[in-house]
This record gives structure tokens, C-alpha cells and sequence, in this order.
């Protein structure tokens, strides 16, 4: 696997990361709860046909500590939509994942022109009293692999320091990641996404893994509903909440043949 | 020196087997384990042995701030030390204290600690704590990622509110207030001591050092976990070049008093057991929100686990490995220093060395713990008092206590009527 073209943006003053890999057309990816220390499989798959980008949400690994001037959701919002654009995505294809898939499907919300086709893989953003999601940050530290993937081995080789990595601020970095999801989505994981779920006329694909054991698979009903453009979902089986790395050939077919 | 007695409130009947039939002491403990008709008379006695300790001469009484808690049922310190402030005279009352952030709007806190220093006639100790991450992220679901923030912010607002003699509008990150303006004004000027709890974060050293506030270290580990802790709030306020006086520190100590060492083990080991064993029977999953250790700590503590220094024992470890790796036996309990036991004397002299060697002033102590019984537990405070406290009262006497409260003149003071309800019930 090479390395992916590297460039830096800045947001709100702090320099985040933008890979960049492939040719075709454009089509950017928001990361799940934990972000992308590193470069993934799933990345490679879109970049088959595609050309990917790949814009840190500011606080994940790559985004600095930008999570720390975002105090509200319009800060947020506002925050990653600036990175979309000096990502060059605006007009693209757009994906998100858990944490990454909420924040993408507001960006379809509250700027309809800035995506063509939406891809929402088990995205945060609800909380059904009856079917409540798991709490990601109350967990014990071994809990946490087998929580975010089907196959906890695949958490543990994201999470894994690449050698030379200095060992001191790569965990820290880790934390930091979970760290700026709670920021955005403590404690409950409840934005209130449902009520701009309507403004949202992109076709959307909602993803979900079989095995997700934090996002309850009944919300995939409740964004198709919600959502104005034309919805499909899929299950993919074998996989768990963070399903483009459990299943990376499967979840970049599903989305490659959705987006077209 | 000053020695304060502090009540933690832990419910006294949690079931033997709490620990193996339940997952934590804190955050979801089981509201099936609290029956309020037994926790009246808890309550009542706890606030009887605050009381006696007042009477026996302790320099404060002190109670602190737990949510969702069954080793600590002060969700609201305020109201057990408003109440003190009418049945004790000359006693400074510790509040130790309000976790500011969670206070909607923080000025709560700045009119509630103003009352008890104006009912008390200015005798109270204000803290100012962050809290834990138990009772502020998960019991009361503050944000883990603005937690510090917000605190810092609410103790600007707070002293603001304390200080400022006009009306006026507060437009902070997080609060804004267009009026604020507190009544009752606090009797102690310009404001009440802040003192200020600490786990032995960099930047809370910094902080005391520089706001000229009291540094506490508040653990149920004992002087030896202590030490590192302590020695890095002294090695801070040496880097800024401010003065060692003792009496800008304070520290947390488990004790027990008895005729002898043997005596006292066999007094205590109930009630430290039952202690370390079922009150810090604290679930893992709700010792690491993320964010709440702040990015300097965190670096700190991994570094000390590098360098496998001396205290990464404590600050090196999360609060969850922490408390999966307390001593739970009576033996190990004293061995690791979380409680000194022992007669009279072999309590003043540890106690004397461990003022000593971690620098502090200001002794909080706890003679009760556990289930401790009210008997034990008055039996342990007047032999304190009476035996192990002259022992100490002259330790650090060249040094002046800025921190202390200033109360009214007694003669100033209000007279409070003896409590006689029968009378008021014929």
C-alpha cells in the first residue's frame, strides 16, 4: 500500500490533515468514532475508481486539537464545512461513519448543494429512549475493540503505534479522538439531527453492520424516514458499528455501486 | 498546625457481599441497597459526630460534594454545613466543596457559600473542587471535553460575584448572566479562603500556586501515594519562587487511634475494610471519560510510567487501575500507609513526619470511614483530640496561616439558642 498524497488545510487556526489518493471523481470520507490514525484498507477500495479525500474532523487524529475552540453545534457544523470546501469536496460524493456519518449528513442538511450522493454508515446523532444506543465512553479499555468492530483484532491494528511513532503522543492522540467525539456528542449522542433530517434531498445510502453493538439498527428506519431524498439501506453481514473496517471491500462496493 | 475532621457520609450498610453482587459503589449502585429510614438515623449521627468534633476542638469541620454515591451521600454539602453553622460556634466549617461546573448558573454557588459565611458569622472554608469523573460526566453528564473550562470559568464568575460592588454583566464562553449581583455579600473580605482539591494534575499546582490558593490533596491512599503528589505542588511553587508555607497545603489522612497498635488494628479493620473493600468498589468504565485528564496530565503520567518513577504508582495509572489495585485487607491497608493506626503517640509521631515531609499545614482527617460506629467513631475523635492533637498543635507555628478564615468577633456574633425541641413541642 503507498502512502496517499498528504496535504494540510487549516480550520480555525489549527492545521488538519487531507489525504488525498486516486483519480475519478471526487468523493470525500468522514471517519467514525476514534478517527484514522492511519491509512486504511476501505480508503484504498474507493480509490480503486475514485479519487478519495480524506479530511480530519477537527480533535481526530490529524485535526489537532481544533475540537477545542468548538464549544456549539453550529461551531461544529460550520468547522467541517469549512474543511469540506478547502478539501475540495463541496459538490462530491460524501461518506461518513459513526461520528463522521452524523456530522456528513448535517453538511447534506444545512448545505443541500454541497452534496451530490450521501453514504451514512451507522451515523451518530439519535437517541430513542426505547432502543438507546451504547455508551462508547463508559467502557472499560478492553471493552473497547470488541464495542467498535465485529473483529476486535481489526480496532487493535488501527490503534497500534506504527514503528518510530512517538509513544508518548500517540496515545494521547487516541484519547483526543474520543475525546472530540464526546465534545460534539456527550452524553447521550443526541443532536436533535432528526429535525433536519427533511432537509436533506441527496439520495442517501444507509449503511449498517450486522454486528454494530452501539448504534441500535432500528435508527437506519428512522434516517430513511426522516430524510426527503430517496434512501436505501443495507445490512453488511460480518461487520460491527465500525463496518468500512470490518469489511472494507464490501462497504466501498455498496457505496461505489450507489454512487455510481 | 490545624487539624480538621472530615466526614466522607458513606452509607454504613452496604451488604457483604457488595462487592461480588454488585458492579460499582458510584453512578448506577442500586437504589434497592439505600433505605431512607436507616439513612435518616446515618444522617443524624453523622451530623451528631461533625458536632461532637467541633466540641472536642478540632480546628474545622469539613464535608464534601459526591453524587450518585454510596460512600458519600453529600450531594448537596451546603445544606449539612448550614446546618453546622448553627450548632457549632467557633469551629471553621470546610466545604470541600463545590464542584463549580456543575452549577446552572455557577453564581449558585457564590450565593450559597455567601449565606453559610454570613449564617456561620464568617467562618467558612470555601472549595472549589472540578469533582470527579463519576459525578460530574457520568451522574451529572456534564462534558467531559469542557469540564475545565467551564470550572475555570465559573470560579472567575464566582470571586466576581463575591467582589464586585456594582451590578454587572457576565459574558463568558459559557455563561452569560446580564445581572449579576448576589445578596447575601459574604462576611469575609474580600472573600472566603478558596481552597482548591487536586489528583495531582500540573496545571492545578500552577493554578494554586498562582491564585495564592490552598493546594489539598485529597486520597484514600495515605501519605506514602501522597508524597509525590505533594512534593510536585512544593517543586512548582519553588519554580515560581513563592514561599513553602506549609499552610498552603492540605492533605487527607484515614486514622485510627487506639491504646496501642494492636488494639487500634483490631478496632479499625472493620471499618477500613469495609471501606476499601466495598465503598471504593467504583466500575472502571466510569474512571476515564475522555478529556477529563487533561492533555498535560496525560503526558505526565505516561511519562512517569516511562521512567517508572517513584509515584506512577498513583498519578501514572487511571482512576479505574486505581481502584482495581487498592488493598483491601487491614494489613495491606496500614502497610501501604492509607490509614495510620496505633496508640496516641505512634499516630502524633507518623502524623508528625508526614506533615513534615509533605509540607502541609492543614491535616484533614477522617476518624470516621466505613461503617464505623458512632461510639468508635467519638471514641476515635476524643482520643485524638485530647492525645494525639496537643502533640501536634506547634508544628509549623513560625509559619502565619494566610488561608484561615476571619470570623466576626465572638462578641459580635449572633447568640444562638440552645436547641430544646421538647420545650417547643409542649
Amino acid at each position: 500500500m503507498s502512502e496517499p498524497e498528504t496535504l494540510t488545510v487549516d480550520v480555525n487556526g489549527f492545521p488538519t490533515r487531507v489525504w488525498r489518493r486516486g483519480s475519478g471523481p471526487k468523493i470525500g470520507f468522514l471517519a467514525g468514532f476514534g478517527g484514522l490514525p492511519r491509512w486504511v484498507p476501505f480508503l484504498d477500495e474507493l480509490a480503486r475508481t475514485r479519487t478519495v479525500i480524506v479530511p480530519s474532523v477537527p480533535g481526530f487524529p490529524g485535526g489537532d486539537r481544533g475540537h477545542t475552540v468548538l464549544d456549539t453545534h453550529l461551531d461544529w457544523l460550520l468547522a467541517v464545512h469549512a474543511l469540506l470546501e478547502k478539501s475540495d469536496l463541496l459538490g462530491a460524493d460524501l461518506v461518513g461513519s459513526s461520528v463522521g456519518g452524523s456530522l456528513a449528513a448535517e453538511m447534506a442538511a444545512l448545505w443541500p448543494q454541497s452534496v451530490r450522493k450521501l453514504a451514512l454508515i451507522a451515523p451518530f446523532g439519535l437517541f430513542q429512549d426505547n432502543d438507546p444506543p451504547t455508551d462508547p465512553w463508559a467502557q472499560r479499555g478492553d471493552a473497547v475493540p470488541g464495542l467498535m468492530c465485529a473483529d476486535p483484532e481489526v480496532w487493535k491494528v488501527l490503534k497500534t503505534p506504527p514503528e518510530g511513532a512517538n509513544s508518548i503522543e500517540w496515545p494521547i492522540e487516541q484519547t483526543r479522538a474520543a475525546e472530540a467525539a464526546a465534545r460534539i456528542f456527550w452524553p447521550l449522542g443526541n443532536t436533535r439531527i432528526e429535525k433536519r433530517l427533511h432537509l436533506i434531498v441527496a439520495p442517501t445510502l444507509l449503511l449498517w453492520g450486522e454486528q454494530d453493538q452501539v448504534m441500535p439498527r432500528s435508527y437506519a428506519e428512522i434516517f430513511a424516514k426522516g430524510i426527503a431524498g430517496p434512501t436505501q439501506i443495507k445490512v453488511i453481514p460480518g461487520a460491527g458499528h465500525l463496518a468500512e473496517l470490518d469489511k472494507p471491500a464490501d462497504v466501498a462496493q455498496a457505496i461505489l455501486s450507489f454512487t455510481g | 498546625m490545624k487539624l480538621m475532621w472530615f466526614h466522607l457520609m458513606p452509607y454504613t450498610e452496604l451488604p457483604e457481599d457488595f462487592r461480588e453482587a454488585n458492579p460499582s459503589v458510584w453512578v448506577d449502585i442500586h437504589s434497592s441497597l439505600f433505605d431512607p429510614k436507616r439513612a435518616h438515623l446515618m444522617y443524624n449521627d453523622f451530623m451528631d459526630e461533625l458536632e461532637y468534633a467541633a466540641q472536642c476542638g478540632f480546628d474545622a469541620i469539613c464535608v464534601n460534594e459526591h453524587h450518585s454515591n454510596g460512600y458519600g451521600l453529600m450531594p448537596s454539602p451546603n445544606l449539612i454545613a448550614s446546618s453546622l453553622a448553627r450548632r457549632t460556634t467557633d469551629t471553621a466549617i470546610c466545604v470541600m466543596g463545590n464542584s463549580l461546573a456543575l452549577y446552572n448558573p455557577p453564581t449558585r454557588v457564590a450565593e450559597e457559600f455567601a449565606m453559610i459565611d454570613v449564617i456561620s458569622g464568617g467562618r467558612l472554608i470555601a472549595g472549589f473542587p472540578v469533582g470527579t469523573p463519576m459525578d460530574t460526566c457520568y451522574a451529572y453528564g456534564t462534558n467531559p471535553s469542557q469540564l475545565r473550562q467551564r470550572y475555570m470559568e465559573a470560579h472567575d464568575l464566582v470571586v466576581r460575584a463575591w467582589t464586585e460592588k456594582d451590578t454587572f454583566a457576565f459574558n463568558g464562553r459559557f455563561n452569560q448572566q446580564r445581572y449579576v449581583n448576589i445578596w447575601p455579600r459574604p462576611i469575609q473580605q474580600p472573600h472566603p479562603p478558596i481552597w482548591v482539591p487536586g489528583g495531582g494534575s500540573v496545571e492545578t499546582w500552577h493554578w494554586c500556586a498562582e491564585m495564592d490558593y490552598v493546594y489539598c490533596y485529597l486520597s484514600y491512599y495515605g501519605y506514602k501515594a501522597g508524597r509525590a503528589t505533594m512534593d510536585g505542588f512544593w517543586a512548582e511553587m519553588d519554580r515560581l519562587g513563592k514561599d513553602r508555607n506549609p499552610y498552603q497545603a492540605g492533605f487527607l489522612q484515614f486514622i485510627g487511634v487506639g491504646e496501642s497498635r494492636s488494639h487500634a488494628m483490631e478496632l479499625y479493620a472493620e471499618a477500613a475494610e469495609y471501606f476499601y473493600g466495598r465503598c471504593l468498589h467504583v466500575d472502571p468504565k466510569w474512571a476515564t471519560p475522555p478529556g477529563y485528564t487533561s492533555e498535560g496530565s496525560q503526558r505526565a503520567g505516561i511519562e512517569s510510567q516511562v521512567k517508572k518513577a517513584a509515584d506512577s504508582n498513583v498519578r501514572g495509572k487511571s482512576t479505574g487501575e486505581r481502584f482495581a489495585s487498592v488493598a483491601r485487607e487491614m494489613e495491606a491497608i496500614v502497610d501501604n500507609g492509607y490509614v495510620i493506626v496505633g496508640s496516641a503517640n505512634d499516630v502524633a509521631e507518623q502524623l508528625r513526619e508526614v506533615a513534615t515531609n509533605l509540607n502541609v499545614g492543614h491535616l484533614m482527617l477522617l476518624l470516621q470511614y466505613g461503617n464505623m460506629s458512632k461510639d468508635l467513631t467519638r471514641y476515635n475523635t476524643r482520643m485524638f483530640a485530647e492525645h494525639v492533637a496537643p502533640q501536634l498543635k506547634d508544628l509549623h507555628s513560625q509559619w502565619e496561616d494566610r488561608w484561615w478564615p476571619q470570623p466576626m468577633a465572638a462578641s459580635e456574633r449572633a447568640e444562638i439558642a440552645p436547641f430544646t425541641p421538647r420545650l417547643a413541642a409542649e
